[in-house]
């Protein structure tokens, strides 16, 4: 028995003896075993802390479950108490402008050259004249928007262009907008399109048609746009109603040298606007342009004044123009000039004495029969004077077609006939295959 | 002299009357027209600016719009981009600063959590919504959430009323939360049942009743039903064991008339919201039409 007890009692003492022998021998290895045992309770630690999470995921997925069963505490979250801010990315970009693209490629067919076309009383001034003829790529635009501060909202458009080989960049717009002014007033400031009209605020990727009116083209160059300022206000009242006025610097036509030390041209509009019942909506407008050319490009130097008068009429069951709907639109132009003329294909010709008017209208109906398609029909035509520098016995008009597929609100595949007759036994029958597509952001279209 | 007087009080009271001009509101869809009326009553006037058979992605900004826009105080709509094709553009034309942000501005989806949050946005996918599914008004327990944030934003830019506004908000969360369960109760028999929708704007509603869909006419959401695809369904409608094509009043149900006629699965036009049918009067009524037609399907 004895020896046995002795051996249990070696064999309990000696790891103990030999330990604190060896502890005494080598301080090294009695650290390494201080710090095995720290690290131990540490995986302890470690090991509980996972046990208790692990506890908690589990708790908070019963908890999930219990409430997707009886459903009686709502998965919802009351932010009610924090300001109704979007919920953005936390990274840099998401303060990045909206950024969108306009790609624009087209297929003409001139029965005549464009080169030979001229518009009889109307000398071609801007961008008003007729494509080139075959595949071309059309205007491509980039634009950038956003708000700028609590106060501000800025835009840049510009157009990217090629010509003869050429590639042209222009800033077709860059302005920036009130948007915290009181009372229903908004200013703006920058390069931007002339309020005036109904189309000469839009973008001609949202246009009917392929090309602009004959009125556009022969009395604003296409689209007016300028360096300028202007100020707006939205009347409080059932009927809507705009007016606003514009300072620009006379740039471009139909102003022309920047005259009156660079606020060369100025205008005044008004729209209105409201619904007939459900299914219809109007909107009609009264604009003047006065501005003052010096030797323009159609070899006018004088003051001028256009009067536009534009009035759109939609239908759409339950205003829903996406699927179904007809638009009916017509604007009419008078242009009231007094001046002289030089021809400006022959400046040693003597200046001859211009005091006039000239008139141009367009009407167009858009009858939209799925969301996928829509043909329209646009009629033109412009009143040249009987008298004059530019007087002509022939008035230009023109007959255009066009059916239109949308795959989305993103892409479109038009095609377009028109018969064009600029002047007198010059015929021009013009077929126009396009397609044009919007990439990025897209912001919301003007009525 | 006295007649004086008696103008001079006209006079007042004419120009008085703005002062105490009632709190405009601004509400983009109808179901937020019908949850005002329910917490505020005839201490705020209230333009409604879409109606049920209007698919509010796509409607226009129309100068009638401007013009209600121009007065309002408050704009409440659904936000998470589904106006974003018409709001942007009727809040810079009105030129109202009081609605383009802060107290004026409010937009129901910030109130509750979204589902249906892309991980990636990409317009291959059709017309995605970036910050979740916007249509939260069939799902009562959001709605409430909403009622509550809405009913303190009145309170807070309508001060004077504040009282009314509390109040009112009582008494729909009293009438409201008696009805939860009332519909939980009555929609049971449809839990686990499964559909085919026409766009995917029911996700709140069949997470809600633990319903199911199985497939979606639109191949991408806001992209038309096509043909092939239509025919794709046929076989997932049929095997899937589909109670009903759902879509909404304002869709175009032929698509869904096409797929109901080659699976023998009704096809059920819903309200989806205020005024899209009948009985849907209010948000009740949409509530008892939406379960009373789901339940019509089961027999």
């Amino acid at each position: 028995m004895r020896p046995l007890a002795l051996a249990l009692v070696l064999s309990l003492t000696l790891p103990g003896a030999a330990q604190a022998a060896r502890t005494e021998t080598d301080p090294q290895i009695a650290a390494l075993a201080e710090r095995i045992r720290a690290l131990e309770a540490n995986a302890q630690t470690l090991q509980k802390q996972a046990a208790e999470a692990l506890a908690a995921a589990q708790a908070a997925q019963s908890e999930l479950q219990q409430m997707k069963s009886t459903r009686k505490d709502p998965v919802v979250v009351d932010r009610s108490d924090e300001a109704p801010a979007t919920a953005m990315n936390a990274s840099a970009n998401a303060f990045n402008p909206a950024i969108a693209l306009i790609l624009n490629g087209l297929y003409v067919n001139h029965a005549k050259d464009p080169l030979d076309y001229r518009r009889a009383g109307f000398p071609l001034v801007g961008e008003g004249g007729p494509s080139a003829d075959g595949l071309l790529l059309g205007e491509s635009e980039i634009s950038f928007a956003a708000n700028i501060d609590d106060k501000f909202y800025g835009q840049l458009t510009l157009a990217l262009e090629s010509e003869d080989g050429e590639t042209h960049a222009g800033i077709e717009e860059a302005y920036v907008e009130t948007t915290a002014l009181a009372d229903g007033f908004t200013a703006r400031a920058g390069r931007f399109y002339s309020n005036i009209g109904y189309l000469n605020s839009h973008h001609t990727h949202t246009d009917y048609f392929s090309d602009r009116p004959l009125a556009y083209q022969a009395f604003l160059g296409n689209q007016y746009g300028d360096d300028g300022v202007q100020l707006r206000w939205v009347a409080p009242t059932e009927t809507y109603l705009e007016i606003g006025t514009e300072a620009f610097r006379g740039e471009n036509a139909p102003a022309a040298g920047a005259t009156h030390n660079g606020v060369g041209a100025k205008t005044f509009f008004a729209h209105a606007g409201g619904d007939v019942g459900s299914n219809n909506s109007w909107l009609a407008g009264a604009s003047i342009l006065h501005a003052d050319a010096r030797d323009g490009e159609d070899g006018f130097s004088g003051r001028s004044n256009l009067f536009l008068f534009d009035f759109t009429w939609k239908w759409a069951p339950h205003g829903a123009f996406k699927d179904s709907g007809i638009v009916l639109r017509s604007e009419a132009f008078i242009d009231d000039r007094k001046g002289v003329v030089i021809d400006p294909e022959d400046p040693q010709a003597p200046a001859q004495d211009w005091d006039g008017k000239r008139r141009g209208a367009y009407v167009e109906g858009l009858y939209r029969f799925s969301r996928s398609w829509d043909v329209g029909y646009r009629y033109d035509r412009l009143w040249a004077a009987s008298s004059g520098p530019y007087a002509s016995d022939h008035d230009p008009q023109r007959h255009s077609i066009a059916a239109t597929w949308h795959n989305s609100e993103f892409s479109l595949l038009r095609l377009q006939l028109a018969r064009d007759e600029p002047q007198a036994h010059f015929l021009d029958n013009v077929l126009t295959l396009q397609y044009q597509v919007s990439l990025g952001a897209h912001g919301a279209h003007k009525f | 002299m006295r007649k004086l007087l008696l103008w001079m009080i006209v006079l007042l009271g004419v120009f008085a009357a703005p002062v105490e001009a009632k709190l405009r509101v601004f509400a983009c869809e109808p179901e937020w027209g019908s949850l005002l009326a329910e917490l505020a009553a005839d201490t705020i006037d209230v333009d409604v600016a879409t109606n049920a058979l209007q698919d509010v992605h796509v409607v226009e900004a129309r100068p009638s719009l401007i013009a209600k826009m121009r007065k309002a105080d408050l704009l409440v709509c659904s936000g998470a981009q589904l106006e974003i094709g018409w709001l942007p553009q009727l809040l810079r034309q009105a030129g109202n600063a009081k609605v383009t942000s802060g107290a004026g501005n409010f937009m129901a989806a910030n109130q509750v959590t979204t589902l249906d949050k892309p991980a990636s946005v990409d317009r291959a996918g059709g017309d995605v919504h970036p910050d979740g599914n916007p249509h939260v008004q069939l799902d009562p327990y959001r709605v409430l959430a909403i009622a509550r944030a809405l009913s303190a934003r009145l309170a807070e830019l309508d001060a004077a009323n504040a009282a009314i506004y509390l109040q009112r908000l009582g008494d729909f969360e009293s009438r409201w939360q008696a009805a939860i369960p009332r519909w939980e109760a009555r929609a049971a028999p449809l839990k686990g049942k499964a559909v085919v929708v026409h766009h995917s704007a029911w996700v709140y509603l069949l997470q809600w009743l633990g319903m199911r869909e199985i497939g979606s006419l639109e191949p991408k959401p806001g992209v038309p039903p096509t043909s092939a695809h239509l025919s794709s369904l046929i076989d997932v409608t049929k095997t899937g064991g589909a109670i009903a094509i759902i879509c909404a009043a304002y869709q175009d149900s032929k698509p869904d008339e096409w797929l109901a006629g080659r699976t023998g699965v009704p096809a059920l036009v819903l309200p989806f919201t205020v005024g899209g049918d009948e009985q849907a009067k209010d948000l009740f009524g949409l509530y008892d039409s939406t379960i009373d037609r789901l339940l019509g399907a089961l027999k």
